[in-house]
Formats: C-alpha cells, sequence, structure tokens
C-alpha cells in the first residue's frame, strides 16, 4: 500500500543515517588482562596520537579554560606530562570534561584513557569500582583562613576563636574533631549560602572561615587588592588525597601514569627544570644520565621512548613548576603538596 | 480491495515488529551492560535509606533515615509547589499584560508589547540565571527589603507571615468553589439569571468567610521578626525557588499576554460597540460581554501553557532548587539506576500532561454539547 | 441589566472622553517617569560608572581590582572584552577562530534569506544541504592547509546553531511521517505508535529526555559501541523537534479544505503522488509561521545542553565567569548572552509574524516546545 510504503522508506533511510553515525563513533580499547608486556591504552593512545584525559574543566587551579580556552590547572598539567611522556608532545591532549557522576563510566568504558580530576583516593572506589590510583597530585583537605592583623599563625593557636563553616559538610565534623583532639574550643557559625558565609567572615562576623584549602585559596585570591590580608593557616586537618585514576587491568599503563608523576618529582628534588634540563644532558651524574636518557633504557622498560622524562620536564616542568604555574597563582601554600625534605608528602621511588 | 487491506496490514505488521525488535535489543543490552557494571536493578531503592540532603522539604524528611521513595515524593510536592501557584499568579499577570496591549494608551501598550518581546525572545534558563544571580545580590537579612509589613527579601529568600490555621481557611474555600461549580453544573445553562447571582454572590461569600476566620481565635498571623542572624517565624521561601518561581512567572505570563489579546482580537469588534450602545462602561463591556467569550478561545492554549509551565519549571536542575529532576538526578548518581529513577520521573510528568490533557478533552467536548 | 436609553448621547460622550483622557495622561506620565528612573539607573550603572577594561597586572594577567571596586555601581564590560571569543566559540584553536565565525556568519546570512518569500525557491534545500557540509568542512578542517579540529574541540555559538538546525532538519521528515501516520486512516498500529510517539515526547520536559540521551542511551547501546555526547544529545533533539513539528504539520493537514484530498484523488493521484504534489506543499505552505515559531522555540531551548555538560554558548558562558578572577560578575555576561540570543530569535519571530500577517494563521494557536 502506497502510504505505508512512503512512511517505510523514510523510516528506513532515517535508521540507516543513524546507524552510520554510531559506527562512526569511536571504539573503546579491549580490556585485555592477559597481557604482561604490551599496554593496549598505550596501544591505544599511540595509534590514537592523542591522550583522552578526563578532568572536571570547571574547577580553577585543578582544570578550567583560560581566555583562550586553553586548559589551565594543576589536573590539566598532569595529563600534559602524561602525553608528554607517552607521546613525545605535550599538547597532544584531548580534555573531556566530566561531571562526579559520570566521571567513573567514562573511564570503565574506555572513553577516556585516564582520570586526573581532583579525585579523593578511598578504599571503597580502588576495591569496588576497578580502578586504580596513581601518585597523589594535589593533598587537599580542610583549611583555616584567618585575617593577617589576627597575628594567628597557626592552626593551635585557634582556642576560642569563632568559625564560619557551612552546615552539613565534612568541614564541620573535621572541626569538632580537631579542636576535641587538641583539647581547644571555638564557637561556629554555621550558614548554608556560601557567599553569605563569606560575607560574614569578611565582615568580621568571625574569625575564622573554614573549608577545602583549594576553595580558601580561590577566595583569597579573588579578594584582589585585598588578598593579602588574609593569610591561610599551613595546617590542613582532614585527608583528601586527590590523585589520577586508571582501569584496573593494564598494569603498563598504570606504571606509565605512576612513574610520570615521580619523575617530574625527581627532577624538583635534583633541580631539574624545564629551563635548565638541556644542560644536565651533560651531567656526569649516573642518576641524571639514566633518568634523561643518556644512557640505559629505564624508557624503553615502560614502554616508552628513552627520552620520556626529559619530554615531561622540557615540555611540563617539575612540581615546583606546575604548582607555581597553577596553585601558586591562586596564593596557596605548598605545605603538604611540598617535597619529603621539605616537610611536605612528595618522594619518589630511585629511578633504577 | 482485499489485497491492498492486506499490504497495508503487512507494512504496519513490519514497522512495529521493528519497533519491537528494537526495544527487545534494547532491553538486552541494558540486561548485559548493567549486569558487567553492577547496576542493581528494579524500584528496590525506593525503600532504602537514602543519604541526600534536601533543603526545602514539605513534608518531613532526614537523610540518611528517610527512604529514597520519600526523597522522590518532596521531589514531587517540590514541583507542584513551584508549578502550581506559578499558574496562578502566571495567568493574573499574563491577563494584565495582555490587557496593556491592547490599551489605547500607547506607552502602556508598547512597554507590554516590549516585555512580551523580550521575555519571549531569550531562554528560560538565561533568564533563570538572572533571577537567581540577583537573589545573591541582595542585601543579608539585617538590611532585607521590606516589601510590605510582614514580607521581607533578602538574600536568604523571601520570608513572607504565615497564616496560623490557614490550611482550615483553604479547604472552606475549597468546599466553596466545589459547590460553585457544582451549582454552575446544576442550573440549567440558559438561565443566565441565576447564573449571574452565583457570580455576584460569590466575592460577598468569600468576603464573608475570611471576615469569619479572621475573628476566630485560633486564626492569626505569625509574622516573621529578625533575631540573631536570620528570621525567625513566618515562611521562608529560599532564594532557589524565588528565584525559579520569579523566572517562570514572568515568562509564562509572556505567552498568556498573547493568548488574551489573540482571544479578545477574536472577538468581533461589533461587541464591543454593542456592548457601548447599551450604555455599559468600558469595564463592564470587558467583563459581562467580553471575557466569558474570550474565555472559550483561550482556555485550551491557556491549558497547553500551564503544562509547559510545568515541564518547564524541570530547569529548577540548573539553579538547585530540588524539584522532581533535580532530585532523580541526584538519586540516580547515588544509586546508578538511572533507567528506573527516570522512568519514574517521566511517568510523574507524563501523569500530569495527560491527566489534564484528558480534562481539557472533556471540557471542549462539554463546550461543543453547550454549543450545539 | 437594561441600561437607561433616555440620556442624551452626547456630553455623556465627550464626559467620557474627558475621563479616559485624564486616565491616559496620568498613565502616560507615571511610565514616562518610571522608564526615565529606570533607564537613569541603567545607564549609570552600564555607562557611566562602567569599567570597560582593565590593566594588566605585573604577570601579564589581567588585573580586576578596579571592576571588584565598581562592584554594584557599574558593569565590569572588560569581563566581556576578556572572555568574548570563549564564549562564542569555546575550545576551538585560538589562532583558528576565524573558522566559526565564518559559519557563524553564513549561518546568520542563510536564515535571513530563508526568512524571505522571494527566496522560497527548491534551490533554497540545496544551498542549506551544501552550507552545512560546507560549514562541517570549515570547522574540521584538515584540508588546503587548515589544521584539522576534531569536534569535541568546536563550542560555543556554532554548537548552539549546529543543535538547532540539524536538529530541525531531521526532525521535519519525522514529523511528517508521525503526521501521516496519525491522520491516516486504515493504518491503526501506524496510528497508535505514532500517537504514542508524539504524547510520549510531548508529555514529558525536554531536561528528561536529555538525561535520558546523556546516563540512559549509553545502557541501551551494545558493548563497545559508543556515541558521541553530542550527536546523542542531537538524537534527543531530533525525537523532540520531531515531536512538536508534528503537531504543527498535523494542523496544517487538517485546515486544508477536504476538496483537495477529493480533487486529488479524482486526478487519479496514487496516496504518495498526491502528498508529495498537492497535500503537503499547501499544508507546510500554512504552517510555515508556525514553524519559524517552533524553530524559534527549539533555538531558544538548545541552552538546555547546559544540563548534560555539553559546551553550548550558555556553557561557556558560565565556564567563562569560574576564573577566580572574573568571579561576581555574571550579571554582565548573561546580558551579553542576552542579547545573542535576543537578537537571532526577535529577527526569526518577527520575520514570523511578516510572513503570518499574509497568511492567517493567527499566533496564539501556535505551540512552543516546552
Amino acid at each position: 500500500m502506497r502510504p505505508a510504503q512512503f512512511i517505510s522508506r523514510l523510516a528506513l533511510t532515517l535508521g540507516l543515517s543513524l546507524g552510520i553515525t554510531s559506527l562512526g563513533a569511536p571504539q573503546p580499547p579491549a580490556r585485555a588482562a592477559e597481557s604482561q608486556a604490551a599496554s593496549p591504552t598505550l596501544a591505544a593512545v599511540r595509534s590514537r596520537g592523542v591522550l583522552n584525559c578526563g578532568v572536571s574543566g570547571s574547577v580553577a587551579g585543578f582544570s578550567l579554560p583560560d581566555s583562550k580556552g586553553v586548559m589551565q590547572g594543576l589536573d590539566a598539567e598532569g595529563c600534559r606530562a602524561i602525553a608528554a611522556a607517552v607521546l613525545g608532545d605535550a599538547t597532544k591532549v584531548k580534555f573531556v570534561p566530566l561531571t562526579t557522576e559520570n566521571r567513573f563510566t567514562a573511564l570503565q568504558s574506555g572513553e577516556i584513557d585516564v582520570l586526573v580530576r581532583e579525585t579523593t583516593w578511598t578504599l571503597q572506589r580502588e576495591s569496588s569500582l576497578g580502578l586504580l590510583f596513581g601518585v597523589v597530585n594535589f593533598y587537599d583537605g580542610t583549611g583555616f583562613l584567618v585575617k593577617k592583623s589576627s597575628g594567628v599563625t597557626s592552626a593551635r593557636d585557634l582556642d576560642g576563636a569563632t568559625i564560619c563553616v557551612e552546615p552539613g559538610t565534612s568541614t564541620e565534623l573535621a572541626i569538632a574533631d580537631y579542636f576535641r583532639a587538641n583539647n581547644m574550643k571555638y564557637t561556629p557559625v554555621e550558614i548554608q549560602d556560601v557567599e553569605e558565609l563569606r560575607r560574614a567572615f569578611l565582615s568580621g562576623r568571625c574569625d575564622v572561615y573554614s573549608t577545602d584549602a583549594s576553595a580558601l585559596a580561590a577566595f583569597r585570591y579573588i579578594q584582589g587588592e585585598h588578598a593579602g590580608d588574609y593569610v591561610l593557616l599551613p595546617e590542613l586537618i582532614s585527608k583528601e588525597p586527590l590523585a589520577p585514576v586508571v582501569r584496573k587491568g593494564d598494569d603498563k599503563w598504570f606504571d606509565i601514569v605512576r612513574w610520570v608523576s615521580f619523575i617530574q618529582i625527581t627532577a624538583e628534588e635534583l633541580g631539574i627544570s624545564s629551563h635548565n634540563v638541556d644542560s644536565f644532558l651533560t651531567s656526569q651524574s649516573p642518576d641524571i644520565r639514566r633518568m634523561l636518557g643518556v644512557e640505559g633504557d629505564l624508557g624503553k622498560s615502560l614502554g616508552l621512548d628513552n627520552k620520556w622524562a626529559y619530554n615531561v620536564i622540557k615540555q611540563v616542568g617539575n612540581t615546583a613548576e606546575v604548582w607555581d604555574r597553577t596553585m601558586g597563582q591562586l596564593g596557596l601554600q605548598r605545605g603538604l603538596n611540598n617535597l619529603w625534605n621539605h616537610g611536605g608528602l612528595l618522594y619518589a621511588p630511585p629511578l633504577r | 480491495m482485499g489485497r491492498r487491506q492486506l499490504i497495508a496490514w503487512g507494512w504496519q505488521i513490519l514497522v512495529c515488529a521493528g519497533a519491537a525488535a528494537l526495544a527487545f535489543l534494547f532491553i538486552h543490552d541494558a540486561e548485559e551492560n548493567l549486569a558487567t557494571r553492577h547496576i542493581a536493578t528494579g524500584f528496590h531503592f525506593l525503600t532504602q535509606t537514602a543519604p541526600i540532603p534536601i533543603g526545602e522539604t514539605p513534608i518531613a524528611y532526614t537523610p540518611s533515615v528517610s527512604t529514597y521513595g520519600r526523597a522522590f515524593l518532596i521531589g514531587v510536592l517540590n514541583t507542584l509547589k513551584v508549578a502550581i501557584p506559578g499558574c496562578v499568579v502566571a495567568t493574573l499577570w499574563g491577563t494584565l499584560v495582555g490587557l496593556a496591549r491592547l490599551s489605547r494608551i500607547t506607552l502602556l501598550a508598547r512597554l507590554a508589547a516590549a516585555y512580551v518581546q523580550g521575555l519571549r525572545n531569550i531562554p528560560l534558563l538565561l533568564q533563570l540565571f538572572f533571577w537567581y544571580g540577583l537573589a545573591q545580590v541582595l542585601p543579608p537579612p539585617r538590611q532585607a527589603f521590606r516589601l510590605l509589613p510582614g514580607v521581607f527579601l533578602s538574600n536568604r529568600g523571601l520570608v513572607v507571615p504565615v497564616l496560623e490555621g490557614a490550611g482550615t481557611l483553604l479547604v472552606a474555600l475549597l468546599v466553596l468553589a466545589a459547590a460553585r461549580l457544582a451549582a454552575a453544573r446544576l442550573v440549567p445553562v440558559n438561565q443566565r439569571g441565576a447564573r449571574g447571582a452565583a457570580l455576584r454572590w460569590g466575592p460577598g461569600l468569600v468576603l464573608a468567610l475570611l471576615a469569619l476566620f479572621a475573628l476566630h481565635p485560633s486564626f492569626h498571623l505569625e509574622a516573621p521578626q529578625l533575631r540573631g542572624f536570620n528570621f525567625q517565624g513566618g515562611m521562608v521561601l529560599s532564594p532557589e525557588y524565588v528565584a525559579l518561581f520569579t523566572g517562570l512567572v514572568l515568562y509564562t505570563a509572556s505567552y498568556v499576554a498573547e493568548i488574551v489579546r489573540g482571544g479578545l482580537l477574536a472577538i468581533p469588534r461589533g461587541q464591543w460597540e454593542a456592548g457601548r450602545a447599551l450604555g455599559f462602561s468600558e469595564g463592564e463591556v470587558l467583563r459581562l460581554v467580553i471575557l466569558p467569550q474570550t474565555l472559550r478561545i483561550v482556555i485550551p492554549p491557556m491549558i497547553s501553557q500551564y503544562l509547559n509551565l510545568v515541564k518547564n519549571s524541570s530547569l529548577a536542575v540548573a539553579i538547585g532548587y530540588q524539584d522532581l529532576a533535580s532530585i532523580t538526578e541526584t538519586i540516580l548518581n547515588q544509586t546508578g539506576q538511572a533507567i528506573e529513577a527516570i522512568a519514574l520521573m517521566m511517568a510523574v510528568y507524563l501523569g500530569i500532561s495527560l491527566s489534564v490533557s484528558f480534562a481539557l478533552n472533556l471540557f471542549d467536548a462539554r463546550l461543543k454539547r453547550e454549543r450545539g | 441589566m437594561a441600561p437607561a436609553p433616555s440620556r442624551p448621547a452626547r456630553p455623556l460622550a465627550s464626559a467620557r472622553e474627558r475621563r479616559a483622557w485624564l486616565i491616559s495622561a496620568s498613565v502616560t506620565a507615571l511610565l514616562v517617569l518610571l522608564i526615565a528612573w529606570v533607564a537613569w539607573r541603567f545607564l549609570a550603572w552600564a555607562v557611566w560608572h562602567a569599567v570597560w577594561s582593565v590593566p594588566a597586572g605585573p604577570d601579564g594577567a589581567p588585573n580586576t581590582d578596579a571592576c571588584r571596586a565598581a562592584l554594584g555601581e557599574g558593569a565590569c564590560w572588560a569581563v566581556i572584552g576578556e572572555k568574548y571569543r570563549f564564549i562564542l566559540f569555546g575550545f576551538y584553536p585560538y589562532a583558528e577562530q576565524w573558522r566559526p565565525a565564518l559559519v557563524v556568519l553564513l549561518f546568520i546570512g542563510l536564515f535571513a534569506a530563508s526568512l524571505f518569500r522571494r527566496f522560497w525557491h527548491p534551490s533554497l534545500f540545496v544551498v542549506w544541504a551544501g552550507a552545512l557540509v560546507f560549514s562541517a568542512a570549515l570547522m574540521w578542517g584538515g584540508f588546503a592547509g587548515l589544521p584539522f579540529v576534531p569536534a569535541d574541540q568546536w563550542g560555543g555559538l556554532p554548537i548552539t546553531l549546529f543543535l538547532a538546525t540539524v536538529g530541525l532538519a531531521l526532525a521535519f521528515p519525522l514529523a511528517i511521517l508521525a503526521a501521516l501516520a496519525r491522520a491516516s486512516r486504515g493504518l491503526p498500529l501506524l496510528k497508535g505508535l505514532s500517537i504514542l510517539y508524539i504524547e510520549l515526547i510531548r508529555g514529558v520536559p525536554l531536561i528528561s529526555l536529555l538525561f535520558m540521551a546523556s546516563v540512559m542511551l549509553p545502557l541501551f547501546l551494545p558493548p563497545g559501541i559508543e556515541i558521541a555526547k553530542l550527536l546523542r544529545a542531537q538524537i534527543a533533539f531530533i525525537l523532540f523537534a520531531g515531536a512538536y513539528l508534528a503537531e504543527v504539520v498535523r494542523a496544517g493537514l487538517a485546515a486544508l479544505p477536504k476538496g483537495q484530498y477529493e480533487a486529488a484523488s479524482a486526478l487519479g493521484l496514487s496516496y504518495w503522488q498526491s502528498m508529495r504534489h498537492v497535500i503537503l506543499p499547501q499544508a507546510l505552505r500554512h504552517t510555515v509561521p508556525m514553524l519559524v515559531n517552533t524553530f524559534v522555540g527549539f533555538f531558544k531551548d538548545t541552552s538546555l545542553v547546559l544540563v548534560i555538560g555539553i559546551y553550548d554558548v550558555m556553557t561557556t558562558a558560565r565556564t567563562a565567569i569560574l576564573e577566580p578572577r572574573w568571579q561576581g560578575f555574571g550579571i554582565e555576561v548573561y546580558l551579553f548572552l542576552a542579547v545573542i540570543y535576543f537578537a537571532f530569535c526577535y529577527s526569526m519571530a518577527g520575520a514570523s509574524r511578516r510572513l503570518e500577517s499574509r497568511s492567517a494563521t493567527p499566533l496564539a494557536a501556535t505551540e512552543e516546545p516546552a
């Protein structure tokens, strides 16, 4: 019958056109558990020529596009470092902005190769979601912001303080625990609305404003010329270790992601930066020669080019340089995010 | 003839079989995907406790104690809480704007036209962001704007007095409205006099009822008072609610205004002239001659605008008012049960839409019967 | 209810006129005062106290202290100067942004041309198809020395335009199909299917369809097959637009006099021939103003993709003001965005009114999607 014919013909065309588009969509790399030598993710990244890296794209200091649409921040630099090591070019990154909800699904389904999106490393996530966490790139935690004029320099001096805090957050619980543990007293001012809470702090209603340290830093930063009137105390009283995440089952890829971080830490420890790395190529130190690929096959053992570490340092820089470009811009002190021999937690195993 | 019909049926069955096959394929894939991702299925999660905090709860709710089912119900109630008053206010405001567009005062008409054009041509989402942004730069409670006695606007939202015993009054008014409707149905339509009388008594009765309640001791106004950092007493409408409500009302009113204008313009000019010739004032012609006729024309498109308002209220998700869509999203993130959560949400919206459409069809049929 | 007809008509009329004049004059005066006050306040904020540009700080980044000082009293237009390219073109490589700019101009030109009756010619479809292909090719690049830019780096206004235009173009055949099936006699199964589709889609908010496309659709696909998020959103838009357009088309079909159908079949035309040559051309011509209005609705609705994280012009604008330096200047960015949307929607709606004044479809009868 005619109308049916007409309708079915159109339906067929529509169906076909949709079908073709789905065929054109990218296929995730097969999850190969049996591979000891080769990494399927590495192979996929190499053949694609681009690293698919999951970020938030909406948090200042971690990953946020600048006015030219270039992703900036600690997480963005983490993606670039991996790309520099794997592909020899830090710009070969496709940033995939993800929400807190779809970030793990994106990783599990193969849409991204690595997730660098201020994700807290917890036991549950590692044990039941099939994920592996790399080297912590940011030790966040509950912090304290005070007025410089108060003369307070340590959280230990906060006995008797009035503290502005958002109700119902982990911050609230962390403060209660901290003050009880240190046998100190405080008066909380709990306001739901963040803007209002901040206004209360600025107006002097509270002595202290407390929330995640990175948020405190950003808040201090937007005070512009008055930023210097506020001090972020060095103590962080709760643990929020943020780390890059990969899928379980591709150990080679996990090694690469982990050792790229260690390279940047080691470089800072040895004083090697993007500016002076070329002068180290002629160094006599066997450690440095191995690291920069002048001798030995460290890169090859990871399945990478021997120049991998050189590329990371030259194109992205060491941990200190990355910090200065990102969190440093927000006025954040390094605290726990400093080298182990500077009172921080950054510690890299030997490159041998 | 027989052969043609056979072919037609053949095609139909083929298309339907195709649709069914596609659905079967989807279900099969979904089962497989859910299994590999360890996502539970079924509606069991509705009875589990929900750890999600909810800001505005019309019924009692405690995070980690109450269930997902209750959280979902709060979503439905919050949607209704913004949609029902929204429809009422949008109708009133839209009608005013529509009348203003037809005003002989040129400036007023122009202004109304500018309002309609301005709001219709900017996405509602953007308008909501604008209102929400504005709500955040309002002064703190201590410097709150006093709009009316007892009504304060600050960055904590809108605080309004609460009528103690308002529930009883509402029930009484509803009973009155039902009686009025029943009377209108029972009295034969051609007895205009009786109908007119009911129309005239209506407001008087309502006033009498209000007076009765005002004198009753259990009925009093609880006005908010500034104590410490915030207002105590009264009812607090969050900034999110106020922004969503304002945005929805102003936006929908721009459509209502056009419907009202269209409805009025559809009445031939002769009706106005006839009314005036009878010595009625402008207002009387409008009330007694034009509006009753207009009503019949505008009711179907108005209903469709009400449904739009209900559907548009789902944009609450973007400014953090916890309506049905917003709570559904939270639930699906917590449980991972996207299919069930979304299906449940769609079922509620669909239920509202279909029942209103059904009522509209009944109304239409009745109008046709009355005319015929 | 009977008035007193015996009164002399003349004085009554003039008294009424006098009263009307008095009311009119006082309302006008009041409005003038109101408008003047609002305009004065707005100009003070937007012009006199506004900060138009900010100096660069010692690190080369803009120093927004001047804006912060003026917060509340004067607008900070510097945020637009700093961010407009990101808002308009998103992550598209900065040096290559002339390409999306050209695409936007092309779209504007075609929109403008399509709204004039004198350009209505079958070749317009060919021009549109060509323009879409050309735009996509220009955006992708990879030829004639243009660097290749993958689709996930597209953003801003071109995404908004693509979503709306491609959505409409592909929804249209679907809508005609659904409308014909719904209006058909003797095809009860197809009719039922079409009613199910139309009422289901029209009964739920667009956001729920976008949620579906974002989180539910991937679950329904065979493992290993994945569709890019932008494409999934586009599919949701096509289904959504299809249902609303189907009702517009159905209204157009219903408005045609029965004689047209009878005449077509009397000429011995088959169903398909009569639809193609007689019924659809007339029905669609009638509904053009309604179609344009529906399109304006879709254009506005594309902004909802913000909810699922697609970088259309609304999302880029929201992202632009997340940078700590520029936080707090949302109103300026929203105004900028409002001007863009208004320019597109108002000109299309205006053209629709112009077309409508020639045909006879009242505006109140048109329905916009929600």
